[in-house]
């Protein structure tokens, strides 16, 4: 068990005029090897969650644990666990500053105290993992595509070794072959290294693809924390809260509203196809 | 006559070194042909880098075409006088939401362009009034924009746009940052200010599932326009539009899979209402269809 949350709850500018409970009682276990996909409508306090998963925000009241130990003790060592629980923000191709592509992506590396030549093991070994060719490493970042300066960014989390990978968004304002190549990117890296995954995504369709697992963030509190198909089922309390089932779920419900014998459950295409096949 | 009217539009990014050396030039535009006519919803395609949001910035002359003509609601936007008029006639809605609010309060943002052309206060409230109410946000006029919610945001960046009266908005990428919510509220404003105002809208995204309820797509690859048609011309072309780094909307996806297992079905199934209906008609004209399941039993 890697990731423990123990009723944990944050409050913004606690004792202000303006103080804010973003997180209300919060219990949530992450295994090892896992692949999640938090969603919530804007202001549901997913980011606020994913902040506390590698100790940027300090829970008000609660306990984190990170693989049995409290992260809040004293002398806890905050800096390890964030190179092990390893952070990409939305937009993180905004946070490249380096003159080169390889300088920005040993930039982690140099701050766990490695050696020059661990440095450029590390950034070598991360940017062939997010396939980024060899031609562009002494280029600098600025100058690369906005698919490809994602990658180089989430390159420079991966140069840490983290064993969890924590992605807010990774896909915002990519055209869909892109969007594709970084969701398939992580599909690789989860299942060939084996690094937990925790994906922060405003896509149905996408996380009804890719995860396991589906949390569902509302107001502060974990709504529903379960597998796509059991998530999407509640498709009409999930659109209460500013959320939504993929298109195909939707479609399911209205064939057999049109009298076909069919599972309502299909949450992708292939399911749904499947499932239609079966009929005709 | 058309509102915008771009003829073998090409633009180039010139990067040059100190001595004003040319070091290199990008064609980000090459030879465009597009044209729109008044009160059309046109939609924009196109992978990163394509080009568009360059075009977008040659519609309200925030860049200058290096050569080809750029004519917006009749006017040449190369002219220096043109300028300001051609701004005026089309509004820009960019992604983030948050770059593009200064003001503290609601209407005082929305307000802020029609005083800045020196519009007289009261009508200036009037145009507030007016705007906001077109986008559903009048009730948060006195709230502030931080405390909003990224598509309220987006709604009150469409209304500090429509205060210009503008006859055409230009929106690039205006819902990439919001939730699902969020980019339905958007999108309903905008849909709902072309049925109603009149307004021209041209919408760049990289959603498929926004582009289904336009008159017209343009997509475009390497700075040229690569196909055009209606949303069902464009999405009966799948391997072709994946060839341009795009895709179809789900259910489009799912009617072409269908029809490629071998299911009578047309191309180009936009929305659930015709993949249920064509399934129903399926149904119903096969009866060796569904009912095999009863004779089974």
């Amino acid at each position: 068990m890697s990731l423990v949350l123990k009723d944990i709850t944050y409050r913004y500018s606690q004792e202000t005029a303006y103080e804010k409970t973003a997180l209300d009682h919060v219990n949530l276990e992450i295994h090892d090897g896992e692949f999640i996909g938090i969603i919530g409508h804007t202001g549901s306090g997913k980011s606020t969650l994913v902040q506390h998963l590698n100790g940027l925000l300090k829970a008000t009241e609660g306990v984190m644990e990170y693989n049995g130990e409290n992260i809040y003790q004293e002398k806890y060592d905050l800096k390890s666990l964030r190179t092990q629980v390893g952070m990409v923000f939305q937009y993180p191709e905004h946070q490249l500053f380096e003159a080169t592509v390889m300088e920005d992506v040993c930039f982690g590396p140099k701050n766990q105290g490695l050696t020059k030549e661990e440095q450029l093991e590390r950034a070598k070994e991360a940017l062939k993992s997010v396939g980024l060719k060899e031609k562009y490493y002494e280029q600098s970042p600025f100058e690369l595509s906005g698919g490809q300066k994602r990658r180089a960014a989430i390159a420079g989390v991966l140069a840490m070794k983290p064993s969890v990978l924590i992605l807010d968004e990774p896909t915002a304002g990519l055209d869909p072959k892109g969007r594709d190549e970084i969701l398939d990117l992580i599909k690789g890296m989860h299942e060939k290294m084996g690094i937990t995954v925790i994906l922060v995504s405003h896509s149905m369709e996408d996380v009804a693809e890719y995860v396991d697992r589906i949390i569902v963030m509302d107001n502060g509190s974990v709504l529903y924390d379960d597998v796509p198909r059991e998530v999407f089922r509640h498709y009409e309390k999930l659109e209460e809260i500013g959320l939504a089932a993929p298109q195909v779920t939707y479609l399911m419900q209205d064939l057999k509203t049109a009298g076909f014998e069919v599972d309502c459950n299909a949450t992708t295409i292939e399911e749904a196809k499947a499932e239609i096949l079966k009929l005709c | 006559m058309n509102i915008i009217e771009a003829k073998n539009l090409v633009h180039e990014y010139i990067r040059e070194d100190e001595e004003g050396n040319v070091e290199e030039r990008l064609v980000a535009l090459d030879h465009m042909d597009l044209h729109v006519k008044p009160g059309q919803f046109i939609s924009v395609l196109g992978h990163n880098g394509s080009g568009k949001s360059t075009f977008a910035k040659h519609l309200n002359a925030l860049l200058e075409p290096t050569s080809g003509s750029l004519w917006v609601n009749g006017m040449d936007v190369t002219k220096e006088e043109n300028i300001l008029p051609v701004r005026q006639s089309a509004g820009m809605v960019f992604q983030n939401p948050d770059n593009q609010i200064i003001a503290s309060v609601v209407q005082e943002d929305v307000g802020f362009g029609p005083e800045n052309i020196g519009v007289p206060t009261e009508e200036i409230w009037q145009r507030v009034e007016k705007s906001l109410k077109s986008v559903g946000m009048w009730e948060y006029r006195e709230h502030s924009p931080n405390k909003l919610s990224g598509g309220q945001k987006q709604r009150v960046a469409i209304a500090g746009v429509m205060a210009m009266e503008p006859k055409c908005i230009v929106l690039d990428e205006p819902t990439a940052m919001l939730d699902p919510d969020g980019r339905k509220e958007v999108l309903a404003a905008v849909h709902q200010l072309n049925k109603e105002k009149g307004v021209t809208i041209i919408l760049i995204t990289h959603y498929m599932d926004e582009v289904v309820d336009s008159d017209y797509v343009y997509v475009m690859d390497q700075g040229k326009v690569v196909m055009d048609g209606t949303p069902r011309d464009i999405f009966s072309r799948v391997e072709e539009l994946k060839e341009h780094r795009l895709d179809v909307p789900q259910i489009t996806l799912l009617a072409y899979e269908l029809k490629n297992a071998g299911l009578d079905l047309p191309d180009g199934v936009l929305t659930r209402e015709e993949l249920v209906s064509e399934l129903c008609r399926l149904r119903d004209s096969n009866p060796n269809g569904s009912e095999v399941k009863d004779n089974k039993e």
